[in-house]
């Protein structure tokens, strides 16, 4: 069994260290910053740290206030209130005039604890890739994450980080080394090619472990960074797989899969089938809703078996 | 050079340049916002004749006070003023509103001295609480000035904004509102009622100056006491006319967002003693 380890607990102890790297590093907090953990941040340097309230679209703007007089700011809140709210804010006041704003948001997707459909962050790849100057990267795993937030800080320009509430299976060794923009192979296989990002990966590489018992050898890619897409490393991958099946808890429209579809409409068809979710889904625990709305491995499983029976 | 020193006629002269500008670039593109662009004249004038520490052939002096159009369709008269105080040609003006111009329809950070892209209404006093924030965080004296709509106070963002600033004691910031009373449809109290507008901004913890928005000695002034004004962030409601300057443009919605007929500028130019006819 791998150990599961909380991504926004490693994000708030990352702030922390980098804040004493960088001091323009400052952090601009929407009243959730117990559950974000950057009031780990607030507690070591409270003078770089400023709260906002509940008020996404001020503390968007403030930060591309701050960001245009050389500060590097971190907006702190939950996925859906940092995303959607204040996405005027985002397109006009951060990714037009291409503004060193860095989202890390938490609480991402589906899994907000029993808060239901108005917490969950299912729209958030879509519309923060529509935003042409935004950097997208959700980490599968803490090692990732404890990268991905030095990566996000040191990058000159906007970027999203998608973190998630629960403890997230870890799926990396501590050697691994993440860079924005490409993919990452976990594993190579020769009859398909599963594509996850965020807390899919973990299902990605089960799902591979069980294939491998029916014969069918998988290729695992991590697209951690989910915009820009690493086109070559899916048209790579396909081009000896000839089948290719995407993961992620996100809809699926304007999601990973809808990228890869293109790309591979446009480039090199293949066979393609989508995991991710086609509506709202409701409150509940964890695992029901991953179960119910088929985020499984066991969903990537039969999506599988789909695509290479399409192959033939 | 930093700007700095000048007379009054000085100041009323660049004002008055200013708004030949104005109504020559909005004329040529034939679109644009020559209404607020004239509303606001005499406050850009002041700012940057008198009040503000910049330096046109620095744009990105750290030093610098900050001047941030909120209002950002009222463009023509801040890439007129940046351009007669000498940020970049006069002649570009021309290209206002063209292709391949770097002076946009709306005010956009590609042009010199332009320090926030708008275009969507109630973000820029959001943004100079953040560049106050930076500028109080690096132990620097630059000051933020913000020009607003009155319109654009229907926005809750500007509320939200206004509350943070005094929340944060950020008392190198200024607010100023360009109280035309005229929006893009009609008359402010007809779409929206602000008032007691003055009221409204001091109960968000703020010092209020309410000032003729035209005078420059009472721009001078207000200005001057805004400086010295601690622990709280200063607002100044510049009670303007729409149009200033030119007669049928004045106090007419019309001209809120519509270029002035070969002949309405003629007119508007005469008006305004243009030798360049």
């Amino acid at each position: 069994m791998t150990d599961s380890v909380s991504t926004r607990e490693v994000a708030g102890d990352m702030l922390v260290k980098l804040g004493h790297e960088y001091p323009d590093l400052v952090i601009v907090g929407g009243d959730l910053n117990k559950s974000t953990f950057a009031n780990k941040f607030q507690a070591e340097f409270p003078e770089r740290f400023f709260d906002f309230g509940p008020a996404e679209q001020n503390m968007v703007s403030v930060a591309a206030g701050l960001a245009a007089s050389g500060k590097i700011p971190i907006v702190s809140t939950f996925a859906v209130f940092g995303t959607s709210r204040p996405f005027d804010q985002l397109r006009v006041g951060v990714s037009q005039p291409r503004l060193n704003v860095k989202l890390i948001l938490t609480h991402s997707g589906l899994l907000t604890a029993e808060d239901g459909v108005s917490a969950q962050s299912i729209e958030d790849i879509a519309i923060m890739s529509a935003l042409p100057s935004f950097t997208v990267i959700v980490p599968a795993d803490g090692p990732e994450t404890e990268h991905a937030i030095r990566a996000t800080v040191e990058l000159d320009g906007p970027v999203y980080v998608r973190l998630s509430r629960p403890a997230t299976p870890v799926v990396h060794q501590n050697k691994y080394k993440f860079q924005v923009g490409r993919a990452e192979v976990m594993k190579v296989g020769d009859d398909v090619t599963i594509v996850a990002y965020g807390i899919m990966v973990n299902e990605a590489l089960k799902a591979a472990e069980a294939l491998d018992t029916q014969g069918i050898s998988c290729t695992v890619i991590n697209m951690a960074t989910v915009t820009p897409l690493d086109k070559e490393a899916i048209l790579d991958s396909v081009t000896h797989t000839g089948a290719i099946v995407t993961a992620e808890e996100h809809l699926l429209q304007g999601g990973l899969g809808s990228m890869i579809a293109t790309l591979l409409a446009t480039n090199h068809p293949v066979p393609l089938e989508m995991v991710g979710l086609t509506g709202y889904a409701e409150s509940g625990k964890p695992d029901l809703l991953l179960k119910k709305y088929h985020l499984t491995y066991e969903d990537i499983v039969s999506n599988v078996l789909k695509v290479v029976e399409r192959k033939s | 050079m930093t700007v700095e020193g000048s007379s009054l006629l000085e100041i009323k002269d660049l004002a008055r340049r200013v708004r030949i500008d104005v109504l020559n670039m909005v004329a040529k593109a034939n679109s644009g916002h020559p209404g607020g662009s004239l509303s606001e004249t005499d406050i850009l004038a002041v700012l940057y004749g008198k009040v503000m520490k910049h330096d046109p052939s620095k744009p990105n002096w750290v030093d610098r006070d900050r001047f941030i159009l909120s209002k950002a369709h009222a463009c023509p008269g801040l890439y007129a003023v940046l351009a007669e105080t000498g940020y970049f040609e006069i002649q570009e003006l021309d290209t206002f509103r063209q292709i391949d111009s770097r002076i946009q329809g709306h005010a956009h950070i590609k042009t010199p001295g332009v320090e926030m892209s708008g275009g969507s209404l109630g973000q820029g006093l959001s943004f100079g609480v953040g560049v106050s924030l930076a500028v109080r965080l690096n132990g620097r004296k630059s000051r933020t000035y913000v020009l607003l709509g009155d319109g654009e106070c229907d926005e809750g963002q500007i509320w939200e904004a206004a509350m943070s600033a005094s929340h944060h004691g950020v008392d190198n910031l200024v607010a100023i509102v360009d109280r035309n009373r005229i929006q893009n449809d009609r008359w402010t109290y007809e779409v929206m009622s602000l008032e007691p507008f003055v009221d409204k901004w001091k109960s968000f913890g703020w010092h209020v100056l309410e000032i003729d928005g035209h005078s420059i000695d009472e721009l001078i002034d207000a200005f001057e006491t805004a400086e010295k004004t601690k622990g709280r962030p200063s607002a100044i409601i510049a009670n303007t006319l729409k149009g200033k300057g030119v007669s049928f443009m004045e106090n007419n919605a019309d001209f809120h967002g519509k270029a002035p007929s070969p002949d309405e500028l003629l007119k508007a130019l005469k008006e305004l003693g243009s030798e360049d006819m």
